[in-house]
């Protein structure tokens, strides 16, 4: 059975500039040893970088980076204790699945017959025992992104890191996969690093997110801290889609906030700190519309809705920004340019850096 | 202990072994024969360095030890940064210093009077660097490329800095030293004095510059012969090859494969050969001019024998090349801008003149800049049809081996050649570059080319076919004149000029006794090409990987200046090569290893061409992985790279084999008794006048290389073949790994 010793790891002040381009400006994070946290982010926003420096395929230009404590700077990346699971899977076209995952066993100076067995245990373990003998190419996407695997963890590194190692496979494998990924991960009790930037895919695997912008870190919580306190607009929208709005925060309670949105008094379940001007996400889910005939809400018209199945997409025009809303399917839909009260449930809303 | 301190441990005990263990000079007898170990340690012509200093007072030899001594020291540095500054200073220290030392004191002391008047006169000189110093020159770089893996140069990863520095290293000694010092020796006298004398002299001398024959009368300077010639030479070769890329590419022309044949004709066929076969139809006693002179009574002339008969070789050599070359540019137009043209009411001529051609045009320009190198670089052709009327290239052959022996007047004539063929280069690297407007991009472009205009296709078929069929006839010359008694005057059949080239007999002892007069120069032809195709390839591999894979400040120009060698004709590196290597510090003359390293360093950059094409289309997470699975850079070329680029390797080790029997220009210069080249041997035997031999050598060359090629496209393919058989094993779903890379690099 394959253990690994989990290591933590800390970057300390690391930049990185390619040229004039500055990737990563500052960067200082620390992550625990034997859990799995998420780099996630638009694309360009250094998140590939930061995991290219942790596995030694980019020096940092200044700072520092440790990994299970030990100070690998400046450390190439075949002498790091790390290994990586990479997007496009990487698996040498010419070596069987079976060679593919001995040959870093192989690399660090095992023994052929070991370095076999413990491929084929490997193998085993992501559910490809007997299928050594194949090639990449006689193998399913599912197949090689698995042999990627096997051939990351077989050397028990300290960190394991997987950048996005689903973008390749169609939508129902990547859910299937992710819990797999997960599943190991908790089982074997792994450090893993994961870029993605699917925030549904950070969302279901991750014990922490870091969000990262424009090199720096926007966020970083735990998956409903994310969701349910996002520090600004950037991440609400980020993190599933949201309506941004302008509101008054008039009362803070013991566990709740009270605000004020068009004229509208709402209860919001988080502490704010300061009463005054705020603003508020609120996910397309939370918002109820109803003919305007029995109008409480504030009040809008609908400009355009879309029908998609299991759910109806709306979108309304309110006094300033549009709305974007899933509602449920209806006998009636609202048809467009008809007026609509708009009502916010008490799930699904949260304050924008409470 | 770290990989840092081992791999700096080996080069410390190297360093022992180089100044300890091994004779520091050159050994006459040559390292190998191991003769010299009778004499030592003591002797002085074998001693080390260590001896050297001690005993034969060749004092300017210690700071190299206390260089080592240093690297020594440096060793217990805990801190890899600053252990790294102190070997990389040491490394370029001691580089520096091994250089300088080897070129201010040679056999009779110093070298400049400056240094003797500074530091007192010798009591003795030095000879050539022999095996010590080569391998301390070597550790040295290893020590400063270490130095700076240590300072976390290129991800602190040794293997590539050590590559690039040795590359480089290599170059500059064996590309950028005998260049400069050839420009040096222009400015020399015989004793090795500054002289311009010599230079100026040349450099005015009317025989090269004057432009007599513009003015009416008199004959052009060699410089302007050469350079009209390369200019009607480049104007043919890219008016019949593009004639040719239309007929493959854009006519129903039913012979294509027979086109394709005619690409590979220059790679196989020595460059005098073409030369050979017009004297056997034109020359004096040729075929034609005998027959009109008997039909017409049309005096037999000398026309040939001069710049026609050169430039009429040229472009039947360098036609192929061109259309290789064009045909690329002609598929390159996207058949979408001539369907464009045709639905906005052009019809096809008009089609073709204002859509297809402008966009040809840079790839036309490309073309013609490769011929008008390739002419101006040719010495086969001139050599045989020249006669007095020479071009550059064989003046200055004869300015060195003939009668006047005057090399500061060879020095000048290569530095003029030098110019022309940089300037075209240069041209054709910053001017054309990102000038093309073919669209070879990954999307398929639907959609056909249109095919040729009527006139059009008529007019190019009748360049075509005629130039083909010249082709042919003079192909066939090579292979029927072997077998002619005497060429124009006893025309009857033997096997005599084979037997005397080829013969083989039995000796008493029951051995056998190659007794052809070619045997002996077809085995070192054979060994030196061996040798030096290996080295070419991995030198030009490892060149292409560097480049593709690692980022570098001066990548850049690390290529740009790899590939320069190639601009540069062989007769000047033939010329700067014996004016570099004949003398300390470096002395290569008469060896086999002066040819082997002109081949690898003249033949590199179309490996390292063909190695960044294969390359470039492996995706480069493939090395990334094999990194992070522990497995350093060199076993990641090793296990992951190399056995991906099978094919390329196959072509770099075919093309350098082939290129290194057809070669003269340099070779001619390089040669000695004792390692005489095919190729020199076959122009020494046309100059004696024995064609018959000349002739039947050629064409048993020209097949030996066609058989080495077939054998070698044989195994390629069977390799294909074994992967379309695994398709037909059940179970075993099979796509050729090259799809799949590209699918991956998509």
């Amino acid at each position: 059975m394959i253990k690994t010793a989990p290591g933590s790891v800390v970057f300390q002040n690391v930049s990185k500039t390619f040229g004039a381009f500055t990737a990563i400006p500052d960067l200082s994070l620390t992550i625990e040893p034997g859990t799995l946290v998420t780099l996630l982010g638009p694309s360009g926003c250094g998140k590939t970088t930061t995991l290219r420096m942790l596995a030694g395929l980019e020096h940092p230009t200044g700072g520092r980076i440790l990994i299970g404590g030990k100070d690998v700077t400046m450390l190439p990346a075949n002498e790091r204790d790390v290994s990586m699971v990479f997007q496009s899977y990487a698996l040498f076209p010419h070596m069987t699945s079976l060679q593919n995952v001995a040959y870093g066993l192989e690399s660090s100076g095992i023994k052929n017959r070991e370095a076999r067995e413990r491929a084929e245990e490997a193998l085993k373990l992501v559910g490809l025992a007997g299928m050594g003998h194949r090639l990449p190419a006689e193998l399913s996407g599912g197949q090689q992104q698995r042999v990627a695997v096997a051939r990351a963890l077989v050397l028990e590194p300290q960190v394991l890191l997987l950048d996005e190692p689903l973008s390749n496979l169609d939508a129902r494998l990547r859910r299937r996969v992710r819990t797999e990924i997960r599943e190991l991960q908790q089982r074997l009790g792994f450090t893993a690093v994961y870029v993605t930037h699917d925030q549904d895919e950070a969302l279901a695997v991750s014990d922490q997110i870091i969000v990262m912008q424009g090199g720096r870190i926007a966020q970083k919580g735990s998956p409903r801290e994310l969701y349910e306190r996002p520090a600004s607009a950037f991440i609400a929208d980020f993190m599933g889609e949201a309506n941004v709005l302008d509101c008054t925060i008039v009362a803070i309670e013991n566990d709740s906030t009270v605000v004020d949105i068009n004229g509208v008094s709402h209860r919001v379940p988080t502490v704010a700190e300061r009463t005054g001007p705020a603003q508020i996400a609120v996910r397309p889910s939370a918002i109820r519309l109803e003919p305007s005939a029995n109008a409480t809400g504030f009040s809008g018209r609908i400009v355009h809705s879309a029908y998609l199945g299991d759910h109806v997409e709306y979108e309304v025009e309110t006094g300033g920004s549009n709305l974007f809303v899933v509602g449920p399917v209806v006998e009636n839909p609202l048809p467009p340019s008809s007026a609509v009260s708009i009502h916010l449930s008490s799930q699904g809303i949260a304050l924008i850096g409470a | 202990m770290t990989n840092s301190i081992r791999r700096l441990d080996y080069v410390l005990l190297a360093g022992f072994v180089a100044l300890v263990c091994l004779p520091w000079y050159r050994l006459e007898a040559g390292f190998f024969s191991l003769g010299w170990l009778s004499g030592f340690p003591l002797d002085q012509t074998s001693a080390p360095a260590v001896v050297e200093i001690g005993l034969h007072a060749k004092w300017w030899l210690t700071p190299l030890i206390v260089t080592f001594g240093v690297a020594t020291a440096a060793r217990l540095i805990r801190q890899p940064e600053r252990r790294g500054a102190v070997l990389a200073a040491c490394g370029a220290f001691g580089l520096i210093f091994l250089a300088v030392q080897g070129l201010a004191i040679t056999f009779n002391g110093w070298t400049w009077a400056w240094t003797e008047a500074l530091f007192g006169p010798l009591s003795a000189g030095q000879s050539s660097m022999g095996a010590g110093a080569t391998l301390t020159a070597i550790l040295f770089v290893l020590l400063f490329s270490f130095g700076l893996a240590d300072r976390g140069v290129m991800r602190g990863d040794a293997f590539v800095v050590s590559a690039i520095s040795l590359l480089i290293f290599l170059v500059v000694i064996f590309v950028f030293y005998p260049v400069i010092s050839m420009l040096v020796a222009a400015f020399q006298a015989v004793d090795g004095s500054f002289d311009p004398d010599g230079f100026i002299r040349n450099i005015q001398d009317p025989s090269i510059w004057s432009l007599d024959c513009v003015i009416g009368g008199n004959r052009c300077g060699v410089a302007w012969r050469t350079f009209f010639l390369a200019i009607m030479t480049a104007t043919g070769a890219t008016a019949i090859g593009l004639c040719f890329a239309l007929v493959a590419t854009r006519t129903r022309f039913p012979f294509k494969p027979l086109l394709r044949i005619l690409t590979i004709l220059p790679i196989i066929t020595p460059p005098f050969v073409v030369g050979l076969a017009l004297t056997l139809l034109f020359g004096r006693s040729g075929v034609v001019t005998e027959a009109l002179s008997w039909l017409f009574g049309i005096e037999p002339g000398r026309w040939l024998y001069g710049l026609t008969g050169i430039w009429i070789a040229q472009v039947l050599s360098f036609t192929p090349i061109s259309f290789l070359v064009l045909i690329g540019v002609v598929e390159g137009v996207s058949p979408s801008m001539e369907e464009a043209s045709l639905t906005l009411r052009a019809n096809r001529l008009r089609t073709f003149w204002k859509v297809s051609l402008p966009l040809m045009k840079p790839g036309l320009a490309n073309a013609f800049l490769i011929g008008f190198i390739e002419s101006m670089a040719d010495f086969g052709n001139p050599m045989v049809l020249g006669g007095s009327h020479g071009v550059l290239s064989t003046e200055i052959f004869f300015a060195v081996v003939g009668s006047q022996n005057d090399p500061s007047r060879a020095a000048v004539l290569a530095i003029i050649l030098l110019f022309f063929t940089m300037s075209a280069f240069l041209a054709q690297r910053l001017w054309l570059s990102g000038k093309s407007y073919a669209t070879v991009t990954g999307k398929g472009d639907s959609g056909a080319h249109i095919s040729l205009p009527r006139p059009l296709s008529v007019g190019v078929h009748a360049v075509v076919l005629p130039w083909i069929a010249f082709t042919i006839i003079v192909y066939g010359m090579i292979f029927f004149g072997g077998f002619v008694k005497t060429w124009g005057l006893d025309n009857s059949l033997t096997l005599q000029h084979y037997i005397k080239a080829f013969s083989i007999g039995w000796r008493e002892s029951g051995s056998i006794a190659w007794t052809g007069v070619a045997w002996n120069s077809f085995w070192t032809t054979m060994e030196i090409s061996l040798i030096s195709a290996p080295l070419t390839a991995i030198v030009g591999l490892l060149t292409a990987y560097l480049i593709v894979r690692q980022k570098f400040v001066g990548r850049g120009l690390f290529e740009f200046a790899l590939m320069m060698s190639f601009a540069i004709p062989g007769t000047v590196i033939g010329i700067s090569y014996i004016m570099a290597f004949n003398l300390p510090p470096i002395e290569m003359t008469g060896t086999a290893l002066i040819l082997v390293a002109c081949f690898v360093f003249r033949n590199m950059p179309v490996g390292v061409r063909g190695g960044v094409a294969a390359m470039s289309q492996l995706d480069k997470s493939l090395d990334e992985a094999s990194l992070t699975l522990g497995a350093n850079s060199f076993r990641t070329i090793r296990k992951v790279t190399l056995p991906l680029l099978r094919p390329a390797i196959t072509a770099a080790l075919v093309y350098s084999f082939v290129r290194a029997i057809t070669s003269i220009s340099a070779v001619i210069f390089l040669v000695s008794a004792q390692y005489n080249m095919s190729t020199a041997f076959i122009v020494g035997l046309v100059e004696n006048g024995e064609y018959g031999v000349a002739i039947a050598y050629s064409s048993a060359l020209i097949v030996v290389m066609t058989v080495i090629i077939s054998g070698f496209q044989l195994l390629v393919g069977q390799r294909r073949l074994r992967r379309e058989n695994r398709v037909n094993i059940p179970g075993r779903a099979a796509a050729a790994p090259a799809a799949v890379i590209k699918e991956k690099a998509a």
